[in-house]
């Protein structure tokens, strides 16, 4: 069943259109993530799903029901469309302390009173803020108001919750750990949750799709997260889900090269993901894809040799362009064998190829 | 379809939603068209409509008789002198509080906040006692002890005007400076110095530029106060036929009695003043808009201090001695005179009373009337702005309608038009004018002017405390199932309290001591505290006026401090 449909939304702010024509379902009982450089419009689109903008064109449904059409003049007020909503400043309100922040949704839903405290204390241990309930935001450190943000949301609707940006402000650490307690709740309570971050290696770890978007709000890519990495839609999904480099190659009699200052052959064969119909093309590959052999006719020049713990990053030199490597430490006696200045032979595995008028 | 987990969609069929941001903007607006733009649309109905047809005779006639001139004249001198000095003397204390290591500071900070507690027009009439003539005590302490044979000062003059208002409104440019100064980065002055340039050098080319924009405002705010003061010109000029245009112009509605033609001359004359004022406004604007810096950051810092040296003492004592004569004395004269049994005796012992504070508050009907009065208008103008103002505020920042510059502007108007005009304004418009409504002569008319007056006061805190509230607070709300209005209480108004309630003791504060718009404005039954103390000065009761003075100031007092207490208590909290 769909949880969520936006139908041809559009939306400007003065001239610059932020969402044009934008379509998107959201299967309920999933956890998608919305993931997009900033200002493409990643906030646009939860904010049309509350109500709190009117886009000029489309439609909003929420479990088969039209809350929001333009033409058809249905506007739902936020208040009865039920979505948790945790908002990337958290927005807990400073002047209420954390129990009254928890169980201001059920007063306005008209919850007995007497089931108040129970459902408050509920959802408090869920998010291990038990002990907390009289503190005001104030006193709670950014992490701890994270919590009470997502409280305050899962008492407003367990069933569909938007999170936007939701871990942005926490330390690395906290993330990890907020990122594991998300997953848990949702698989408790078959939560469905819009996950909105720019934060790629989140979405890949929390969520069961991922939506891409490109820089003008329109969606570039679709999928699981395997899916997005063995097979990205298109340079842009490529570049933004993780360091890229990329090497110019042609086609000629049927065979592919490497085209730098002189070309070098890479295939024998025209590649099978080769754009079709194209004679050029850019070829992607990942800093850990390109690997030193000595026998490889490529051969490059080492700029620059740094050793983080377990893994080596060099910067080598091919053509006029500077690529960037990685190798993981083996442990070897001979791992620091390749220092800066030396000249190695390469060779690229995983490759991809993408067109290159293809704007970024 | 499975069935539906949301059980709010079932209540929507067939319901239709109320836009509770229309009502408020549609309110915004009835609200400002009748307190703001009526009044000034009548004021240039009266000036331009002779009954007949549109006729500019009446500004020819005006501009050509010579009592006017003179006040014009008079006018644009008193504000472009009082400006000029009170900017030199509020630079260099800003300068000498914020920048040096002028021992004392904490005590004269607190003199500085002194003047704004006093309503101008009741300093005024202080320093009449004290100067006017061979009459003023200070005069008279003078002549006997140098044996002069004519008074060394004579306060009723266009000078002694401007003396008096560079006096009571050089705090403006002072206080706009030393925040300022306070704010300004340190590093820059210190890097002057570092380059080897010697300190007037730093001051001249350094601090005094960069400290503009602060002092243009303060300039700013003095130069339409001037413009548009009526106490201080009344009780310093009348007894000389010393008029200035605020003045002349509640001389002619006097005159006039109530006839059209004298009316007509009024609000002929009342766009002068504004024509006057916006002159001043622009020309400073060009002055001004020269350069502007944004090198003051919003951090406080603690800035190097400059160390006088041997100027030290001398320039602490000559500061001391001034604020003395400046705050202190006018406050002690009244406080003397409000003791003494008539207005010239020497103040000894024998000479003094407490009869005359018996006599205003027992069996001066008048007296009585005025204190209620203006506990009511005050009340009820700031507890009406509080209203109007903080939903204006949230129309404007929050909903931000088409138009809304519009209502800002609106709101904003009167803060720049003469109290004067104002009256004269609410008076043509509430005299009948529309739908019948005559609030002239009643209590109610005042109330509407100061609404019109001070509205924008909590327009402007309540709109600083609503930028604070990030849209995000409200939408949470929202989708936790809060209907706007409910929003609105429990979330926005809650947030923005301490700015509401400042904001009405900025209303009700003025309110009590306001006197250019109730001079025109009140009735037999209507009088306000200004208006009482002005009438018992005028027809000579000056003991009187005096203890009276000493009540509203001391009432005044209280109230402050009843805000800051309240206003403190919040944020310990």
């Amino acid at each position: 069943m769909n949880k969520v449909e936006l139908r041809g939304i559009t939306v400007h702010y003065g001239e610059h259109a932020v969402l044009e024509d934008f379509s998107l379902t959201v299967k309920a009982g999933r956890i998608i993530g919305i993931v997009g450089p900033s200002g493409c419009g990643k906030t646009t689109i939860v904010r049309s799903i509350c109500g709190f903008i009117n886009p000029e064109k489309g439609e909003v449904l929420i479990d088969g029901k039209l809350v929001y059409s333009k033409t058809g003049r249905v506007n739902v007020p936020p208040e009865l469309r039920r979505i948790g909503v945790v908002f990337q400043d958290y927005a807990v309100w400073p002047h209420l302390s954390t129990y009254d922040n928890v169980s201001y949704p059920l007063k306005k839903r008209k919850t007995p009173k007497t089931q108040i405290p129970e459902l408050v204390e509920e959802v408090l241990e869920q998010v291990n803020m038990i002990g907390y309930e009289k503190y005001l935001p104030s006193q709670l450190s950014g992490g701890q108001q994270q919590r009470v943000a997502i409280a305050r949301a899962l008492t407003t609707s367990s069933d569909f919750l938007i999170m936007d940006e939701p871990i942005t402000n926490l330390d690395a650490k906290l993330r990890e750990q907020m990122l594991v307690e998300i997953r848990m709740l949702q698989e408790k309570l078959g939560t469905t949750i819009i996950y909105i971050t720019h934060d790629q290696e989140a979405a890949m770890q929390l969520c069961d799709e991922i939506v891409i978007l490109n820089d003008n709000g329109s969606i570039a890519q679709i999928g699981t997260d395997e899916e997005i990495i063995k097979k990205p839609a298109n340079r842009f999904v490529f570049q933004f889900i993780g360091v890229s480099n990329f090497l110019p190659t042609c086609i000629k009699g049927g065979k592919c090269y490497l085209s730098l200052d002189e070309e070098i052959l890479l295939d024998d064969n025209i590649p099978q993901d080769y754009p079709i119909g194209k004679t050029r093309a850019l070829l992607g590959v990942r800093p850990m894809d390109i690997v030193f052999d000595d026998n490889s006719p490529i051969k490059a020049k080492i700029v620059q040799a740094t050793f983080l713990g377990n893994i080596y990053t060099y910067f080598i030199s091919l053509g006029k362009e500077e690529y960037r490597v990685q190798r993981i430490a083996t442990g070897e006696t001979d791992d620091d064998k390749y220092r800066e200045d030396l000249t190695v032979g390469v060779k690229f595995v995983n490759v991809k190829y993408f067109d290159m008028e293809e704007s970024v | 379809m499975t069935a539906v987990k949301n059980k709010d969609f079932l209540k929507l069929e067939g319901k239709r939603f109320f836009s509770l941001d229309k009502l408020m903007t549609v309110l915004c607006y009835a609200a400002l068209i009748t307190v703001v733009i009526l009044p000034v649309v009548m004021i240039f109905y009266y000036a331009f409509w002779d009954g007949s047809k549109i006729d500019i005779d009446m500004f020819v006639k005006v501009l050509t008789q010579q009592g006017n001139l003179k006040a014009i004249k008079n006018t644009v001198i008193i504000a472009f002198f009082t400006t000029a000095i009170a900017t030199v003397v509020g630079v260099f204390f800003a300068w000498l509080l914020g920048r040096s290591d002028i021992p004392l500071k904490g005590l004269m900070k607190f003199l500085f906040s002194i003047p704004f507690m006093i309503p101008p027009f009741l300093a005024a009439m202080s320093w009449d006692m004290m100067f006017s003539g061979r009459g003023g005590y200070v005069n008279r302490l003078l002549m006997s002890v140098f044996h002069l044979s004519s008074a060394p000062f004579n306060i009723n003059s266009v000078a002694g005007i401007i003396v008096i208002e560079v006096v009571y409104y050089f705090p403006f440019v002072y206080m706009q400076v030393v925040s300022a100064l306070e704010r300004m980065d340190p590093t820059l002055e210190e890097s002057a110095r570092i380059a080897g340039a010697g300190q007037l050098y730093v001051i001249r080319k350094i601090t005094i530029p960069l400290t503009i924009p602060a002092i243009s405002s303060g300039m700013l705010l003095i130069l339409i106060t001037s413009l548009s003061n009526y106490g201080i010109p009344a009780m310093l000029g009348f007894s000389q036929n010393i008029f200035t245009l605020p003045t002349m112009i509640v001389e002619l509605m006097n005159r006039a009695g109530g006839s059209f033609e004298g009316i007509r001359e009024a609000a002929a004359m009342s766009i002068i003043l504004v024509v006057v004022v916006a002159i001043a406004l622009w020309g400073q604007r060009k002055l001004t808009s020269r350069g502007s810096y944004d090198i003051i950051k919003g951090k406080s810092m603690r800035p190097m201090l400059i160390k006088l040296r041997g100027a030290k003492y001398p320039l602490l004592v000559f500061s001391l001695i001034f604020l003395l004569v400046v705050v202190v004395a006018p406050i002690v004269m009244i406080l003397l005179i409000s003791f003494v049994k008539a207005y010239g005796l020497p103040f000894e012992s024998q000479n003094m009373t407490l009869a005359n504070y018996r006599r205003i508050f027992v069996g001066n009907i008048m007296v009585s009337d005025s204190v209620k009065n203006s506990l009511f208008l005050a009340f009820s103008a700031g507890l009406i702005c509080l209203v109007l103002g903080t939903m204006l505020a949230y129309v404007v920042n929050k909903i931000k309608p088409k138009g809304g510059t519009v209502l800002e502007m609106m709101a904003v108007l009167p803060y720049s038009l003469p109290g004067t005009v104002m009256a004269i304004g609410c008076m043509l418009a509430w005299s009948g004018a529309f739908f019948g409504i005559t609030l002239y002569n009643t209590i109610w008319i005042i109330l509407v002017a100061y609404i019109a007056r001070y509205l924008s006061y909590v327009l402007k805190s309540s709109s600083a405390a609503l930028q604070q509230v990030h849209y995000s607070l409200e939408e949470a709300a929202r989708s936790c199932g809060a209907s706007h209005m409910e929003t609105l209480k429990d979330v926005t108004l809650p947030l923005i309290k301490p700015a509401m309630i400042s904001g009405f003791f900025l209303v009700f504060l003025p309110c009590m001591r306001e006197l250019t718009t109730s001079i025109l404005l009140y009735g037999p039954n209507s009088r306000t505290l200004g208006v009482a103390i002005y009438q018992l000065r005028i027809n000579g009761y000056i003991t009187q006026a005096a203890a009276l003075s000493v009540v509203t100031i001391t009432l005044i007092i209280i109230c402050n401090n009843l805000v800051k207490f309240v206003i403190g208590d919040r944020r310990r909290k």
